[in-house]
């Protein structure tokens, strides 16, 4: 994986304003009221080495997508502009950029060496007349180029919005080809916008639901390859995997990691009965959190490590609970109309997403920890098993189409339930991994 | 440990022939050589041997159907397990592995949960009716193996569903 070097280019003299703009007018107020996207601009960064050009292109591009992908902002396209950058150091000419009410302005430079890459940029808040924040620097190598993109596009989504970014990530899921009946999957992992594909297994066995590690380095997943489920943990980097547990005559599945990274929480099934457990990432016996004749599945941590929301069906219908990580009395958190499924805790902590079945239909949903103020955010024929995204804003999930020629897809949603979009084709049970350092 | 890979991948293959009823796979697998000899002959193997493959799947019967989200064995899927139990006792050289299905009307994560419980209600009745529980081996494919793929009820009827796929193990 490409190493990037980050450098703040405080101390130089073009940089000398001070950035005082964190608490100035320029600011997304991310809630449910947002709905008029803040317009900004991002001209064409400035080829700085003779081999540098198509790089400054692409990585300017990427920036403005990665932005307006939000649905927070809106681009103004580049045949808009009255000003050129053509100079990283020349003073921003604000009139210009108000002229055609470009809020932000992005400027950046990019120079290669080699197989390095250096790209440098600035944010402007242009009514207030000043930069907000200060110049940084990412070093990297030239096939590095996509992610040093989207660094600057989370950081200059972090200054704007106050929060945290999610652009450079990757999703792992299941890739899928072939008719319902005879479908092929292997596992692959993709950068978040479904650029940079990479396989991680074949498809001579069934593999579902994969999971990242808090560190995103490693991989659990479920594997047919014994021609019964069980749970793998698979190394990204040198994709060697191994049976987590390997109990003959039961089933494994539905794993997760805890945010500590040491222990995974999954399902197990014994004499027809699932049940949750959790054991030690590197082995020991599997300890019993739950133990009723029920269904009991899709176990997930709190992010302070300290709950396991789960989906159970002791009720009689599949129901969402929370308990402890040791087990013991569960409390009920989903009471609406119909079943809900695959809860995941958020990496904020304050929501709960979940499939919900109602009706004939399926939702993406979010409530709170208690199960107070449930949303949902999506319908359609079948959705199914959200993930968030790193800051918590955006739901990843699994949208299949019905009837005989019926596929998977990926697709996101905003957690307001705006910005709904196709991710990649051919593909389910994403899951989306933390920030990459 | 290896001996239970095999079995699997024999299972694998299994599946895949009663999915596209390509019956007859198992002929040349069954004990005995043909004797070629006279018309009326049974061929060993085919369906008219009743201690065959694809007698057991097509004539006893080797799959059951569920309503929605049950496991619980209606009449008619006990009659046909009572069948199945009563051929399992008969051709001993056989061990199963029960495979429970659901159809697409679920979560992931459930259904295989569903499809275990499935196979499981099958196997404790084989038990219960004189199969030794060490010939049965259960898996659940969830909503994985689709036998029907319209997205209707005419189709999902028959993806819930049970399937005992027979491998010649014991005395192999």
């Amino acid at each position: 994986m490409t190493r990037l070097l980050i450098t703040l280019l405080a101390g130089l003299v073009m940089f000398s304003q001070v950035a005082t703009a964190q608490n100035g007018p320029l600011r997304i107020e991310i809630t449910d009221g947002v709905v008029e996207p803040l317009p900004f601009a991002v001209p064409n960064f400035v080829a700085e080495t003779g081999q540098a050009s198509q790089y400054a292109r692409d990585i300017s591009l990427l920036i403005a997508t990665d932005l307006s992908g939000t649905g927070l902002f809106r681009e103004i396209p580049a045949k808009a502009h009255i000003s050129k950058i053509t100079n990283f150091s020349s003073p921003v000419q604000y009139a210009d950029w108000k002229a055609i009410n470009a809020q932000a302005l992005v400027t950046g430079a990019v120079s290669v060496s080699g197989n390095n890459l250096e790209v440098k940029f600035r944010v402007y808040d242009v009514f207030a007349g000043q930069e907000l924040g200060s110049g940084l620097r990412f070093k990297g190598t030239t096939d590095g180029w996509r992610r040093m993109g989207h660094k600057v596009a989370d950081e200059v989504y972090s200054r704007i919005t106050g929060e945290g970014g999610y652009f450079d990530s990757r999703v792992v899921f299941v890739s899928e080809m072939g008719p319902k009946n005879d479908r092929k999957k292997r596992l692959a992992i993709m950068d978040y916008d479904g650029a940079d594909i990479h396989y991680l297994t074949d498809s001579s066995s069934i593999v579902l639901a994969p999971r990242f590690s808090p560190a995103g380095d490693k991989v659990l997943y479920t594997s047919y390859e014994t021609g019964f489920p069980q749970v793998f943990v698979l190394d990204v980097g040198s994709v060697q995997r191994r049976a987590l547990q390997n109990q003959k005559g039961t089933m494994s599945f539905a794993p997760r990691f805890s945010p500590d990274g040491s222990k995974v929480v999954m399902s197990i099934t014994e004499n027809g009965n699932t049940d949750i457990y959790s054991m030690a990432v590197n082995g020991g016996a599997p300890k019993r959190l739950t133990s009723s004749p029920a269904i009991e599945t899709a176990p997930s941590f709190s992010p302070d490590g300290s709950k396991i929301v789960f989906e159970s069906d002791r009720s009689g219908t599949q129901q969402l609970y929370v308990m402890s990580v040791n087990g013991g009395e569960a409390k009920r958190i989903s009471f609406g109309q119909g079943r809900y499924g695959t809860p995941v805790w958020s990496p904020r902590g304050d929501l709960i997403a979940f499939t919900k079945q109602n009706k004939g239909r399926f939702h993406i949903g979010v409530m709170r920890t208690d199960g107070s103020e449930e949303r949902l955010l999506t319908a359609s024929f079948l959705d199914e098993g959200p993930t968030w995204a790193p800051n918590g804003r955006v739901i990843m999930f699994t949208r299949e189409t019905q009837g005989a020629s019926g596929g998977a897809s990926l697709y996101s949603v905003d957690v307001s339930g705006r910005n709904l979009k196709k991710v990649a084709n051919g593909a389910s049970d994403p899951a989306w991994s933390p920030l990459q350092k | 440990m290896s001996g239970w890979t095999k079995a699997a991948l024999l299972v694998a293959g299994m599946t895949l022939a009663a999915c596209s009823n390509n019956d007859g796979l198992f002929g040349s697998g069954s004990s005995g050589t043909g004797t070629g000899t006279g018309a009326t002959a049974i061929e060993p193997g085919s369906v008219n041997d009743p201690t065959s493959v694809a007698y057991f799947q097509q004539t006893v019967g080797d799959r059951i159907l569920f309503v929605v989200d049950q496991s619980t064995l209606t009449d008619e899927a006990r009659l046909t397990l009572q069948s199945q139990a009563n051929w399992l006792m008969e051709n001993t050289d056989y061990v199963a592995v029960i495979e429970g299905h659901a159809d697409e009307q679920g979560t992931r994560e459930y259904n295989l949960a569903l499809g275990a419980r499935r196979a499981s209600a099958v196997k404790e009745f084989l038990v219960s009716r004189g199969v030794a529980g060490y010939r049965l081996n259960t898996v659940s494919y969830g909503k994985e193996r689709p036998l029907e793929i319209c997205s209707a009820e005419a189709c999902y009827s028959q993806n819930r569903r049970s399937v005992t796929v027979l491998t010649a193990g014991l005395s192999s």
